[in-house]
């Protein structure tokens, strides 16, 4: 038996890659990292660019293309935390930014504060009316 | 036979109804089986985000992030409404908004106050109707939940959070437990509890690469995220599967309501007939 490392590659949206590797090179922030079986823990973030994964038994190496996220190391194991969107401070920010112009935006025409009669009283009435017709459906039986 | 052509009319419409009824309930049944999987395919991630947040809340000493630290006095609260973007699902977001209102007054009443965080359409109209103070929303997210969509709202709270603006970070959802059964959940997001995140399996401390804190941040982001993208997935299993419960139950009253149509239909045709026969029968004899 070869000695190999467990790899899962995962992503908020999916199940990337999982199996046994006998070499793993990833593109941490700091420059590339190569990691062997039995490496120390550790923690790292990676930027966009390619996980290069060596499988045991072939020459070939397995290519994962990602989008940056954490990479997590334990001496048994590695655990790729994948984004699933291209991130960067900026990126990020201006999202938020977009965000928050969209509410005021939507939030210019309000009328007041909070009120919280009138939500309850609204929803109290939309769930009455699906009270109403559940009763209805069952007295029909 | 009077009225019997309103009846057919009637009649008609109401199966129109119940073809659109019938197929809304199909293409609900499919799109849950697909929200059901998106679902479970989120929960590796999770799994081991939370892993990975937990080794670090023990080991990291020297580093405690925010998002870690317990708040002595709790003056403002955020909330993350998660809702559905369309309606016809039931009571599902009646009883969301619900469980969000009646916390939102108990908090009111603590004399907190709050900011409102809204994904989905549904939620973000009505928090804006009745005068929440909202502060981002996304809405229009499809059936897909793509996380790339979500981190704006997202970031506005937690940006809010670290900036002292808010002291606690709730989320309120509709859990998904069976195709028949969702339930709405409200979850405290900020400041993470130790319990939540369990405790590790061992005592190390990692190396930190470049170093400690931009590593820390980074990750503490993603697991709030993947919290979030979490709800917002299970969120929409859950208005599918209400959908489908909802348009199933729409499709066999409409199956009734013909029967019963059906059946005065008949009647007023038989009485037709009956008066007929009995109209010549009397003319007959009559002549005879």
């Amino acid at each position: 038996m070869a000695n190999t490392v467990h790899i899962d590659v995962v992503s908020a949206e999916a199940s990337i890659f999982s199996g046994e590797a006998e070499f793993v090179v990833a593109p941490a922030s700091a420059g590339e990292v190569g990691i062997f079986p039995h490496h120390a823990p550790m923690v790292t973030t990676i930027k966009p660019g390619a996980l290069r994964i060596k499988l045991p038994d072939t020459a070939e190496e397995t290519l994962i293309f990602i989008s940056g996220g954490i990479l997590e190391v334990q001496p048994g194991l590695i655990t790729v935390l994948a984004d699933t969107a291209v991130r960067g401070h900026d990126l990020d920010e201006a999202k938020a930014i977009a965000a928050k112009e969209a509410a005021i935006e939507a939030m210019q025409n309000r009328t007041s504060d909070m009120d919280y009669a009138k939500a309850q009283a609204e929803l109290s009435e939309a769930l009455a009316q699906i009270q109403a017709i559940e009763r209805l459906r069952k007295t029909t039986h | 036979m009077a009225g019997s052509k309103e009846i057919r009319t009637k009649i008609k419409s109401v199966e129109n109804t119940r073809k659109i009824t019938k197929a809304m309930e199909m293409v609900a049944a499919s799109k849950m089986r697909k929200a059901q999987d998106r679902m479970r395919a989120s929960r590796p991630y999770a799994d081991k985000i939370r892993n990975v947040a937990a080794h670090l809340s023990f080991a990291q000493a020297e580093y405690k992030h925010p998002f870690l630290v317990k708040r002595d006095v709790v003056k403002n609260v955020g909330l993350i409404v998660v809702s559905s973007d369309k309606g016809l699902c039931g009571g599902l977001n009646t009883n969301m908004l619900r469980l969000s209102v009646n916390q939102m007054k108990t908090w009111e009443s603590e004399g907190k106050s709050i900011s409102v965080s809204a994904i989905g359409n549904k939620g973000f109209s009505f928090m804006s109707r009745v005068g929440a103070n909202v502060k981002s929303h996304i809405t229009g997210l499809g059936d897909v939940p793509h996380m790339e969509n979500l981190i704006g709202t997202i970031k506005v709270m937690l940006d809010a959070y670290e900036a002292g603006e808010i002291d606690q970070l709730y989320i309120c959802y509709t859990k998904f437990i069976n195709t028949m059964k969702q339930e709405p959940t409200m979850q405290q997001l900020l400041p993470l509890s130790g319990e939540q995140l369990g405790s590790p399996t061992g005592h190390w401390d990692y190396i930190y690469e470049p170093e400690a804190k931009p590593v820390v941040d980074n990750l503490m982001m993603r697991y709030i995220e993947s919290l979030i993208y979490n709800a917002v997935a299970e969120n929409m299993a859950s208005e599918q599967s209400s959908r489908m419960v909802a348009m199933k139950s729409a499709s066999d009253n409409a199956k009734e309501v013909i029967g019963d149509l059906k059946l005065i239909y008949n009647k007023a045709r038989q009485a037709a007939i009956t008066k007929e026969i009995s109209e010549i029968v009397g003319g007959a004899a009559a002549v005879a």
